[in-house]
């Protein structure tokens, strides 16, 4: 813990000397979008109109739900920031409008806060069951903290209220985590080809889980196959290029991630895979991306946020080769979150820094979940046959 | 209500679930350095923060140049400034900003805002109200670094507490006369030029000239009383020109401070040899302590003085320079008078050493007033 603690007083430091531009062409900062973007325009006269009224629900809720697509396709933090002001006047009621609740339940999440948001989403659905939204959202938090049984349930909540695909796709990835991953790929596959039509930002998403399950499997071709076929559809999508960007670094293939992530690295997920790519390949460039990264992980920090140490911990253990400090966050992170790429961090700093107990609780959710993967279990085999 | 097609996007979201942050939420830099009543500081402040607050992109193309940032300065103080308050033991400090320079965190651009508040009086606890975006952002967070005497504290600003109190753990008065103590000593331990200047004074005092040589001195005592008025007379001389620069009444360019120091060492060891001042040597530890005293000065002013404690520096950095000297001649006394009637001593140490003293000390006068590079001491 201290050592975690340590390099958040050096990043204070981490700002070059303050300067002068030397012209005033000078550009200094390029915004996410310009003013004249549509995306950009549709907030700008939300936000005016919020103003205007801003104990207006509808409205808040609309411009909520305008920040929060920016957050899904940029990945930035700031508009989780900017929809909770949207929701000012209801963010410390204790009991909101359903609707409300749902909003505030998605941005909580964001930050882990997913007891909080689990309370919002099962009040809102007590009001209304049939809301498919907070059934998405109940889901997707019970997969992430390991309850099963929740997420099935919420699963089921779902049917009728969305797309075949869909409700499919979400049994499947509860499936694919149980125990009964070839049952879960196999229906996958079926919706996916009966559903040829449906719309490519949900195709791009059952894709992705399948591959995952598909590479769980060991079907490494397959699951290949399937990540391409997922890129194949042009939209970008920082959880897909991770993910087969992790794919890569798994079967040794690093120089691909880095043509796959070029110019990618304003994000610190693919920053990541970047680095770890870098460092296997020797890389000249690896020191200026780990300071990077460093600087980031230090500036969250900083401020107190601990949503990322999943990522730190595999950045400690990959690329600075500190498995000590890896395995504090990736435990850490484990009490938290409880997915697959949560135990496999742990199991693998444990095993680094030589403390097998350590990875005791990622090796009960193994036996609890049933849970079907090649390189886990090759950890847990070795992790048992440690000393 | 919100239309079947958002609620069908919203729920995809909710499957992808992007778990971790790909940037940096928003965050601001605030440096504030306590001296006495006077806090100053930087402030950094996100260049996209203020845009969305308060629109910087003026041609609105996506980009923000120097010209842009430049003609939004005073928008951006007045507006920044109105939403930080700072006081002192619970009075309001009046703050001003400066000139904005820019900086770049790994987030982007920021502009740099100096900051200078005035608290009326030293304060004992500082209370900071932080507001800047809490309506548009709550998420924005101010991190302070609060610098007190060379203690640093850090703290979390922002809405989910918009006002704290940070006690400034000043070091007690006694504690930092002590360093200014420890700074002497270790001053006048390697300051090479004031120990040899010392040295050639005292290397006679365990001695009486008579004509046309010198004597062993005849007690203990008689020694004693020389080295007495001798240290007593430098102490006296250096405290005087040490006090009146670093208050500011007289300043005098270091070069020649420094040159005038080499010069006396040399001038006080060819003494020894050639004799010509031997009755009054304090005299001339009084005069040259004179200049000595502003090569002290220049060290003090190194050490960046806080201003509400400077007679409380002279003070300290003085009785330092003071027991650093006792402490040389408490082991040179006792040695010297000891080997006092041996030739060794009359010949080896008086004669030879105060030659290699002068010659040493001409090599750094040759130094100082030329500015060249001789030694490598």
């Amino acid at each position: 813990m201290a050592l975690v603690l340590m390099g958040a007083q050096v990043a204070f430091c981490a700002g070059a000397v303050p300067y002068r531009p030397e012209a005033d062409q000078q550009v200094l900062e390029t915004l996410p979008a310009r003013a004249a973007d549509p995306r950009m325009r549709e907030i700008r006269e939300s936000r005016a109109a919020l103003a205007r009224s801003p104990r207006d629900l509808d409205l808040a809720l609309r411009l909520a739900r305008l920040y929060y697509a920016e957050v899904a396709a940029e990945g930035d933090p700031r508009y989780i920031g900017y929809a909770q002001a949207a929701l000012g006047p209801w963010w410390d009621e204790p009991a909101p409008p359903p609707a409300a609740r749902v909003m505030r339940a998605i941005l909580r999440q964001f930050n882990h806060g997913f007891d909080a948001a689990n309370a919002d989403l099962d009040a809102a659905l007590q009001a209304d069951p049939r809301n498919g939204e907070a059934w998405a959202w109940r889901a997707a938090i019970a997969m992430v903290q390991a309850d099963y049984t929740q997420a099935r349930r919420a699963c089921l909540g779902l049917q009728s209220l969305a797309s075949t695909l869909i409700e499919t796709a979400c049994l499947a990835q509860v499936d694919g985590t149980t125990g009964r991953a070839p049952a879960a790929a196999a229906s996958l596959r079926a919706a996916l080809a009966a559903a040829s039509t449906s719309a490519p930002a949900e195709r791009l998403w059952a894709l992705t889980r399948l591959a995952e399950i598909e590479e769980r499997l060991g079907e490494h071709a397959v699951a290949e196959a399937t990540f391409r076929r997922a890129l194949d559809l042009g939209l970008t999508d920082g959880y897909l290029l991770a993910a087969y960007s992790d794919f890569l670094l798994d079967r040794g293939r690093a120089r691909e991630v880095l043509a796959l992530l070029k110019d990618k690295g304003r994000s610190d997920l693919l920053l990541l895979r970047l680095a770890l790519a870098a460092k296997s390949l020797g890389d000249p460039v690896l020191p200026a991306w780990a300071a990077e990264l460093a600087a980031r992980f230090d500036a969250a920090r900083l401020r107190g946020d601990s949503v990322h140490e999943k990522e730190e911990a595999r950045f400690a253990l990959g690329v600075q080769g500190q498995p000590a400090r890896a395995l504090v966050l990736a435990q850490r992170n484990f009490a938290v979150q409880r997915e697959p790429a949560d135990a496999r961090v742990l199991l693998e700093a444990a095993f680094a820094a030589g403390q097998p107990a350590a990875a005791a609780p990622a090796l009960k959710w193994m036996a609890d979940s049933g849970i079907e993967s090649q390189v886990l279990r090759g950890l847990e085999r070795r992790l048992k046959g440690a000393p | 209500m919100i239309g079947a097609a958002l609620r069908r996007a919203a729920l995809l979201l909710a499957l992808a679930m992007p778990s971790a942050q790909a940037h940096k939420p928003s965050d601001s830099y605030l440096r504030l350095s306590v001296d006495g009543a006077t806090v100053t500081g930087e402030w950094d402040i996100a260049l996209r923060d203020l845009d969305f607050e308060i629109g910087l992109d003026a041609d609105g193309n996506g980009e923000i140049t120097w010209g842009e940032l430049r003609a939004r300065h005073a928008d951006i103080a007045a507006y920044a400034m109105a939403r930080l308050r700072i006081a002192g033991d619970g009075a309001d400090c009046k703050i001003s900003s400066g000139e904005q320079l820019v900086d770049n965190h790994t987030d982007g651009a920021y502009t740099v805002l100096p900051l200078r508040a005035e608290c009326g009086a030293a304060p004992t606890e500082l209370t900071l109200a932080y507001t800047l975006f809490a309506s548009t952002d709550p998420q924005h967070r101010g991190l302070l670094r609060l610098d007190v005497q060379g203690a640093t504290q850090t703290g979390v600003l922002g809405p989910q507490a918009p006002q704290q109190r940070f006690a400034l753990r000043q070091p007690s008065r006694w504690v930092q006369f002590a360093d200014y103590v420890r700074e002497g000593v270790w001053h006048i331990w390697i300051g090479f030029d004031h120990i040899l200047f010392l040295l050639a004074l005292l290397l006679p005092a365990v001695l009486v000239w008579r004509r046309p040589h010198w004597e062993a001195a005849r007690s203990f005592g008689a020694a004693g009383w020389d080295v007495a008025k001798i240290v007593t007379a430098f102490t006296v001389a250096h405290s005087i020109t040490l006090s009146l620069a670093t208050l500011g009444i007289v300043s005098l360019p270091s070069r020649g401070v420094e040159a005038t120091i080499a010069a006396s060492v040399v001038l006080a060891a060819l003494n020894n040899v050639f004799a010509v001042f031997h009755g009054r040597r304090w005299t001339v530890a009084f005069v040259f302590g004179l200049v000595h005293g502003f090569g002290f000065a220049s060290v003090l002013a190194d050490l960046q003085l806080p201003k509400g404690s400077l007679l409380l520096a002279l003070v300290g950095f003085n009785v330092g320079v003071e027991l650093g000297q006792l402490a040389i001649v408490a082991v040179f006394l006792p040695i010297a008078y000891a080997l006092r009637r041996t030739a060794f001593y009359r010949r080896g140490v008086l004669v030879g050493g105060s030659m290699l003293i002068a010659l040493i000390a001409a090599l750094w006068f040759a130094e100082r007033a030329f500015n060249l590079e001789l030694m490598r001491f």
